[in-house]
């Protein structure tokens, strides 16, 4: 991406930096003890930092440390916390291992991991450490951790050239460089010499040994070289990422795309490692591809396994995988590099001879003459490894029984003989030339009907044939015209050419037939999937499907909605295949390793980095919005699922399924919101006519009994006190209506809230006015501020709350009393309350005075039947706050409650004073 | 104008029909009463009353299809009984025309009090346009385009200024957010509610004895807002 010429950031490149900002800013910070060679002491700065941590208070557990008998490392664990190892039982012995779940149980701000590159005991959770620490990580603990330069990946290779020590615990670089800060500890090679002398690193004797071994000064000083230069890039990085940010660089580079092409060979592993490294002094992106030709699926199943590794061990330091099939190696690769915005291609130098390369260019060759982007060539070393025998793929097998294969020949034989008995009989008609064409007929014929070898056999056959029936001496194998042994070799060039294509080009059909079938299989589900209209069907269809095409039980997890997965039942979304390998998927599956799938939205299980182990295969399904679910596959091969274009066609299922499951969800979320929008107005028209029917007798009630006091004939005072107390009860009855109403409105679907941004002024204000007449022999003052913020309520349920606060107040406090409605600011919070000076609440009653039915008093002779308070609670519930009540130090009730502040919306510039009016 | 209001009463329920008439009468007004929407709408058009009061559950149309119907022909006050508790059907009557709204069970002072006041606000307006508008102490001079507040004068903001010209217009009328937020923002803010309420604040703030009790500028809960001139 360019800089822009004012000397802006690039915006995108600003937001991925926000967004890789905000993705770290959960996750735990990262901090590498980055060392030479064992030894120079990074435990010790560990520990020693560690300490310095702690007495600053930082809260921090001892994870796992190997103190390797040193005692001054030993020193400094004292008075830390330690977690206990795990022990593992490895070979009849017990290992202790770090132990993942109870760290993250503990969950401490910072944990003490030591040795990232270590390898688990088999059985752990993941293979290997730096993966437990990812975990943590993503758990938001901190983790410190040490780090050997020859542990990591891209310098494995030369590291063993410099030492002859190859190391097998290695490091993906992409956990090296994510590392958050990296601390060199250094110690110069003499240093540490003179340390493992004095016994100071290991035992003596141990000592000694080394010594004479890894430990060779030459060795310490190239791996001191080394890991300065790392940690000189790592710097480098940061740098660059500072300037970055302060937009200091002028230059903006378009970033740099490097593909580095994987053949069949022994050193692509050195040439995706030379590829890594390359990309990474670039600061480029690279993908790693493999171009499957016709002719590299002949490949033998051993330097196919060869690949994968390869393909895996590019994707492990960080490349894009992929693998592409075409005829032509060349062009495909090009393309593919096109289509990719490729700016460098690294490809291996060929090891073929002299003379296979005049015949045909090598495929660097090729591509170094027909590109326009620099091509890389990585020299070999010598190939040790034996040209393999060739086997087909495993799914082209071509599974000819023996007795097939026999009857091939005995047809070939049978056929050449029929020929040269039919033609024996003509061969005074029949020119020795259509001869020679007859038999070519029988080889094609051969070939075409029964392969390669009953192809080659018909074709030496009826050169002998040829010979012996045709050509002077007949009936003998010899020859008198040696004009005719030119004749035999023509021929038999002939005839094993056209047998050796006819079989390639039926190989090539089938491979063709194999490729439509796929494509007809994913099209099938995605039409099934699509017209699926419950979880069930889609369950239903989409197993038996997955099991056929994979050769393998399957079985489809669903999560409940507390994203628990729960086991299909018996017979249920599993698909059996009949009676072909041992074991059985239900037994087999564990809940636990698909439940970790499900939730960090990894494959794990067989084959993969976390409980490799467990024989089940675990796929989550992952849908745009979230994840749907896990697919368990336990396969009869596991080939059959982890060849790179298996896999991505069980990818593609597993999408398939995972969004069709999304759409049935979305299906039934909108079908219940449709059904709840239904119930929700049937509710409100029902509730609004109740509240029709009772408020118009009672209109009428609270009219005519004050008519009928106002009216001259009524002069008797006695009977205006009954009028006015007809009418007082008809109020109190309404009033009691209305809070009927709204707590059935509130039970019966819960509170719909009109939130608007508000002051709490103008509530308390229309609370006061509508509470007027009930407030009339009472003293009311408030204290609100004129700088109290907005706050979103819904104005009408707030002052319902307010009006049975005053309510309350005026009835329980004798008259005279004094009534306070105040408002204040406390941190997150606003809060409300409406204080009086009467007698207070009765002992003990602050909490239950909120239930349903509670009246302070007992037996009380004022009205209301303790809705009131009960519908203040809902309503102040409704909105995030609090309420409650409380005894006064100097006397009387106080109830309170709060509401939440937001960020209350700003007054648009241009709207607030448009025009001069 | 005769010198006896004539009251126009569209209303289905007997009882409230029968203590209407009586108090109404009382206070010496000639009383008409419909007990459906058309009837109500024949009795408007042939009685020319000088207020009308419509319940808004009819049995025969929606009250507030019979107040937008009435609104084609008429400019008399109206005022809307409502036994329901949704505050929109209220905001719904009120933007197709209605001027004040009542909510069952109501007092009769309260009714009787309204009325008067809406009678008032007719004559005023069938008189001239007045050049000064005083409620409380506060007194508008709309020529000068200022306001005094017990003879001092307030320094308004252009847009505080228009919101009280508007409220104090339409005297005793409740102004609904979408009307007021129309008339003095323009329609592309008819939505921006909080606007209104923080310039509600800053007028109650400068005109009002006590903001937290007000006295003219009073709020309408989930409606709107009504400048009452008199207590």
């Amino acid at each position: 991406m360019g800089m822009n010429n004012d000397g802006r950031p690039d915006p995108e490149a600003l937001l991925e930096k926000v967004q890789r900002d905000e993705a770290q800013a959960a996750r735990g910070k990262l901090k590498i003890f980055f060392g030479a060679s064992p030894g120079v002491g990074k435990t010790y700065a560990m520990l020693s930092a560690a300490r310095i941590l702690r007495e600053q208070g930082v809260e921090l557990v001892v994870g796992l440390v190997e103190t390797h008998g040193r005692s001054e490392t030993a020193r400094l664990l004292e008075g830390l916390e330690y977690l206990p190892p795990k022990s593992m039982p490895h070979q009849g012995r017990m290992l202790h291992e770090f132990d993942l779940d109870a760290a993250l149980a503990r969950k401490p701000a910072l944990i003490l991991v030591d040795e990232l590159a270590h390898s688990n005991v088999s059985g752990s959770r993941h293979p290997k450490r730096w993966q437990d620490v990812e975990e943590l990580l993503a758990a938001g603990i901190n983790v410190y951790t040490t780090v050997n330069v020859q542990h990591l990946e891209s310098l494995n290779d030369i590291i063993g050239g410099i030492t002859g020590i190859q190391v097998r615990e290695t490091l993906p670089d992409r956990v090296f460089e994510q590392a958050d800060e990296i601390t060199l500890v250094d110690l110069p090679p003499d240093e540490l010499l003179q340390r493992m002398r004095e016994g100071k690193v290991y035992l003596p004797q141990q000592a000694e040994r080394a010594i004479h071994n890894f430990f060779r000064k030459g060795n310490l000083i190239a791996l001191r070289e080394l890991a300065l230069r790392r940690t000189a890039d790592a710097v480098d990085t940061q740098m660059r990422e500072y300037r970055a940010d302060r937009a200091i660089s002028q230059v903006w580079q378009a970033k740099e795309r490097l593909m580095v092409c994987v053949g069949p060979g022994a050193d692509s592993i050195r040439l995706v490692r030379s590829a890594a490294r390359l990309a990474a002094s670039l600061h480029a992106d690279w993908l790693a591809v493999y171009v499957e030709t016709p002719k590299l699926q002949r490949l033998s199943e051993t330097r196919r396994n060869q690949i994968f590794k390869t393909l895996h061990l590019a994707q492990e330091l960080g490349a894009e995988t992929t693998s592409l099939s075409g005829a032509e190696l060349a062009q495909t690769l090009l393309t593919y590099a096109r289509e990719h915005n490729v700016s460098k291609l690294v490809v291996g130098k060929s090891s073929r001879s002299v003379l296979a390369r005049l015949l045909r260019p090598s495929p660097a060759d090729e591509l170094a003459s027909q590109v326009d982007m620099d091509v890389y060539i990585v020299g070999h070393e010598p190939e040790q490894s034996a040209q393999e025998h060739a086997a087909p793929l495993p799914w082209l097998e071509i599974k000819t029984p023996v007795r097939e294969a026999r009857a091939g020949y005995l047809w070939a034989a049978v056929a050449c003989v029929a020929t040269s008995l039919a033609t024996a009989g003509l061969v005074n008609i029949f020119d020795l030339a259509n001869v020679i064409m007859l038999y070519l007929l029988v080889v094609v014929l051969i070939s075409v009907r029964f392969g390669r070898g009953p192809g080659i056999f018909a074709s030496i056959l009826s050169v002998v044939s040829f010979d012996f029936f045709f050509v002077e001496p007949r009936f003998s194998l010899t020859v008198d015209d040696t004009q005719y042994l030119f004749t035999f070799v023509l021929m038999l060039a002939v005839t094993l050419v056209i047998s050796n294509l006819t079989a390639s080009l039926q190989y090539q059909a089938r491979i063709a037939r194999y490729r439509e079938r796929r494509a007809e299989s994913l099209f099938d589900a995605g039409r099934v999937m699509a017209s699926a209209l419950t979880a069930g069907q889609i369950l239903q269809d989409g197993v038996p499907r997955l099991a056929g095409v994979f050769q393998s039980q399957v079985a489809i997890l669903l999560p409940d909605s507390h994203d628990k997965l729960h086991p299909p039942l018996e017979g249920d979304h599993v698909a059996e295949l009949p009676g072909n390998l041992p074991g059985n998927l239900l037994t087999d599956l564990d809940l636990g390793v698909a439940q970790w799938a499900y939730d960090h939205q990894e494959s794990a299980g067989l084959g993969t980095h976390t409980l490799p182990a467990n024989p089940v295969f675990y796929l989550p399904l992952r849908a745009p919005m979230c994840t749907r679910g896990v697919l368990a596959l336990r396969p009869t091969d596991p080939r059959q699922i982890f060849q790179p274009e298996q896999q991505r066609l069980l990818e593609t299922f597993a999408a398939q399924i995972a969004l069709a499951l999304e759409r049935v969800h979305y299906v039934e979320v909108a079908q219940d919101a449709l059904v709840n929008m239904e119930a929700e107005r049937l509710r409100n028209s029902l509730l609004s006519a109740i509240s029709h029917d009772l408020r118009t007798p009672l209109t009428g009630l609270v009219g005519l009994s004050a008519t009928l006091a106002d009216l001259p004939q009524m002069q008797d005072a006695a009977s205006r006190e009954l009028v006015s107390a007809i009418h007082a009860q008809a109020l109190r009855i309404n009033a009691l209506v209305i809070n009927l109403l709204d707590m059935a409105r509130m039970q019966a679907g819960g509170l719909n809230l009109n939130k608007q941004w508000q002051p709490i002024e103008e509530v308390v204000g229309s609370a006061l006015r509508a509470s007027k007449d009930l407030l009339v022999q009472h003293h009311v003052e408030t204290y609100l501020s004129p700088a109290l913020p907005l706050v979103a309520l819904d104005a009408m349920m707030i002052e319902r709350v307010l009006c049975n606060l005053l309510d309350n107040a005026a009835k329980y406090t004798p008259e005279g009393s004094r009534i306070v409605v105040s408002a204040s600011l406390l941190g997150e919070w606003m809060e409300v309350s409406v204080a009086d000076n009467g007698s207070g609440l009765p002992e003990g009653m602050e909490e239950r005075i909120f239930e349903k039915f509670t009246r302070g008093e007992k037996e009380s002779s004022r009205p209301g039947v303790g809705l009131g308070l009960a519908i203040c609670r809902a309503i102040v519930q409704a909105h995030g706050g609090r309420i409650r009540a409380e005894n006064r130090a100097e006397g009387g009730a106080r109830f309170v409650f709060t509401l939440p502040l937001g960020t209350p919306p700003t007054l648009d510039a241009s709207s607030v004073e448009p025009l001069e009016t | 104008m005769p010198s006896v209001p004539h009251v126009v009463v569209i209303e289905d329920d007997k009882s409230i029909q029968r203590f209407l008439r009586t108090a109404l009468e009382a206070a010496g007004m000639s009383v008409f009463v419909a007990a459906t929407g058309r009837q109500g709408l024949v009795e408007a058009n042939t009685r020319k009353p000088d207020l009308l009061i419509v319940d808004l559950g009819l049995p025969d149309m929606d009250g507030t299809e019979v107040i937008r119907t009435l609104r084609s022909w008429n400019t008399q006050p109206i005022i809307v009984l409502s036994a329901r508790s949704q505050e929109h059907e209220k905001v719904l009557a009120l933007d197709a025309g209605a001027d004040d709204y009542l909510s069952k069970p109501f007092g009769m002072d309260e009714l009787m009090a309204r009325i008067r006041a809406h009678l008032r606000r007719q004559d005023r307006v069938q008189g001239c346009v007045e050049q000064q508008f005083c409620f409380g102490d506060i007194c508008i001079d709309f020529s000068r385009r200022s306001v005094t507040k017990g003879g001092a004068p307030m320094h308004l903001t252009p847009i505080e200024y228009r919101l009280l010209g508007v409220l104090a217009r339409n005297a005793g009328k409740v102004m609904t957010h979408r009307h007021l937020l129309r008339e003095v923002w323009g329609p592309s803010h008819a939505e921006s509610s909080h606007y209104l309420r923080i310039y509600m604040g800053h007028l109650r703030q400068k005109l009002e004895d006590d903001p937290a009790q007000p006295k003219h500028l009073l709020t309408e809960t989930g409606i709107g807002y009504r400048l009452i001139a008199a207590d």
